[in-house]
């Protein structure tokens, strides 16, 4: 398939590439959701994946921490090197790469335990700490994701009593605590309001200074402010890859201008 | 609105009306069925209930007693049942919700399982019989226990599964995210999740099985005294009904009356904590 025209339109290709994409296909049963897809996650850098619902976004980033593996009858071809290495292979370890790419969801999934577990929880799988050391762990991923001041009096209520905006940044910072390599936000603010929506781009600018960060996002003005580079992703296939500036001012493909002008999507 | 249409809809509202009245009909007379068990239980049951029914061993024809050696039989035939039935129904069914949720071999589980769930209880009597008392040469607490066991187990794989089947995908894919392993997953977020289900499940086998007969006639049999001995025939309440409601004696057939009065309210307390324990909690 002819349409990765633009990739390398000023993209520096000495970038180090944190992930690099190569051919990928992914099926759902029978059914091919991405054909071919080929596109870099440049290290420490934020890449925004925009396109109409249903082309697939969602999928990609499924693939790239391999979350797919947990439902029968799906299936991806093709490699995704993480730091030169195939994750697709058979035999990654499938926690291990969720350690180093982490991912945020849409809808914000507190665990139904207490603020303070949520955080705890996830540091415990990968280091024994004593308990002064881990309420300093806490406390830095409450802080890094913009939380502390809001929940520092409250760190045995539920995660479950926070509000939306709330729980979503306690996802991240539970994320976040973990010290992955990545982080994948799958439209996370879309059922926030605006007010929370702002805090969490905020966050994501933050972010970018330390974790390689993959967002798909559904509005375009939120895929312009946060991101270094952008992918516009339709029916399955990738239209255009280029640094956000360029896909927002001058677009090689038409598809790719008639979507962030909105005539379609 | 046309005519035509008009007369659709009047139609349509009669039908509703006659179903509605059906369905409310239908209500009503399962309630006072209900409602007439419960009276006759209560009237009957109440009369003879006293301190001695708590603290007097079954009485021979003709004497005053009460009924501790069966209550304390079933309780202990109930516990150990549930003991032995609990863990096994868990691990199934979470095997069947978490592991195997898209194997051939979590189908053919649940097809069996719901025929057990369904199977006459007389059959899982007949069952432990043959397999624990007429092997061993006399009946027993033991072989009492098994078949409330056998009964425990669909119940609770039933539940499990359903309840964990019920917890949020998000929740599970979250938990995946952070690289967890499945064990852990399974015991600190699904479980938690589901914990009021899980328990209801349990109180629902507890329910079941504690006015089980035919079960218990096959393995425990009965016993007239006192015993804790688990490898001798024990009483239980449903035994003790069974044989002193059939009897002539006025006395035993008025313990028999208080007895099913003591059964009944405990299940009904069972599935009222039941209940409450899976009614859905207002989010805060
Ligand atoms: N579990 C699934 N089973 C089958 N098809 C799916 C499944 N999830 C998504 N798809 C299909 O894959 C395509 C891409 O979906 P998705 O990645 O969710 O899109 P996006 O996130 O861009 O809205 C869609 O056509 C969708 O119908
Ligand atoms: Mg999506």
């Amino acid at each position: 398939m002819n349409v990765q025209v633009n990739m390398t339109s000023g993209v520096d290709a000495q970038m180090a590439q944190k992930i690099s994409i190569k051919d990928l296909k992914f099926f759902y049963g029978d059914s091919l959701a991405l054909k071919s897809i080929s596109l870099p996650l440049y290290d420490k850098k934020v890449t925004a994946f925009i396109g109409p619902s249903g082309c697939g976004k969602s999928t990609l980033l499924r693939v790239l921490n391999r979350m797919y593996d947990l439902y029968p009858r799906q299936h991806a071809e093709g490699e995704v090197l993480l730091d030169g290495e195939n994750i697709l292979a058979a035999d990654q370890d499938l926690n291990l790469l969720r350690a180093r790419v982490g991912m945020v969801f849409q809808k914000p999934t507190p665990f139904p335990m207490s603020i303070y577990d949520n955080i705890a929880f996830g540091i415990g799988l990968y280091e024994k700490l004593a308990k002064s050391e881990l309420d300093g762990r806490v406390e830095q991923a409450l802080r890094g994701a913009a939380l502390w001041n809001e929940v520092k009096d409250k760190l045995d209520a539920s995660g479950l009593s926070l509000s939306g905006g709330q729980q979503q940044r306690l996802c991240i910072a539970r994320t976040v605590a973990i010290q992955p390599e990545v982080i994948l936000f799958d439209e996370p603010c879309s059922a926030l309001d605006p007010i929370s929506t702002a805090k969490i781009e905020e966050l994501i600018d933050e972010l970018k200074s330390n974790y390689t960060i993959a967002i798909v996002t559904h509005n375009m003005q939120q895929a312009a402010r946060v991101s270094e580079y952008t992918a516009f992703m339709y029916l399955g296939e990738l239209v255009e890859f280029a640094e956000t500036s360029h896909i927002f001012t001058s677009p090689s493909q038409q598809k790719t201008q008639d979507y962030i002008t909105g005539r379609f999507g | 609105m046309s005519e035509f249409s008009m007369s659709l809809y009047n139609a349509r509202r009669r039908k509703n009306l006659f179903a509605k009245a059906a369905c409310v009909a239908a209500t009503g007379i399962g309630l006072a069925f209900l409602a007439l068990i419960l009276g006759v239980l209560l009237w009957k049951g109440l009369s003879g209930l006293n301190l001695a029914v708590f603290t007097e061993m079954t009485p021979p024809p003709g004497a005053k007693g009460g009924l501790l050696n069966a209550i304390m039989g079933s309780v202990i035939m109930t516990v150990l049942g549930v003991i032995v039935g609990t863990p096994l129904g868990l691990m199934a069914g979470t095997y069947m919700a978490e592991y195997g949720r898209y194997t051939k071999l979590t189908l053919v589980v649940r097809f069996i399982n719901d025929i057990l769930l369904s199977a006459p209880s007389i059959v899982i009597g007949l069952f432990v019989y043959e397999v624990l008392v007429s092997t061993v040469g006399h009946f027993s607490a033991w072989a009492g226990a098994v078949s409330l066991a056998v009964l425990v187990v669909p119940v609770v794989v039933r539940t499990t599964e359903d309840m964990l089947l019920l917890v949020p995908g998000g929740l599970r894919e979250a938990a995946v995210a952070l690289g967890m392993p499945r064990s852990l997953i399974i015991r600190k977020i699904s479980y938690r999740a589901a914990k009021a289900g899980l328990i209801t499940g349990v109180l629902l086998a507890v329910a079941r099985v504690s006015g089980e007969t035919a079960p218990l006639l096959f393995t425990a049999l009965n016993n007239q005294f006192w015993s804790t001995n688990l490898n001798a025939p024990m009483s239980s309440l449903p035994a003790v009904i069974f044989q002193f409601a059939l009897s002539p004696y006025k006395d035993w057939q008025q313990l028999a009356w208080t007895g099913a009065l003591i059964i009944t309210v405990t299940v009904l307390m069972l599935s009222i904590i039941a209940r409450v324990l899976s009614a859905p909690r207002a989010q805060k």
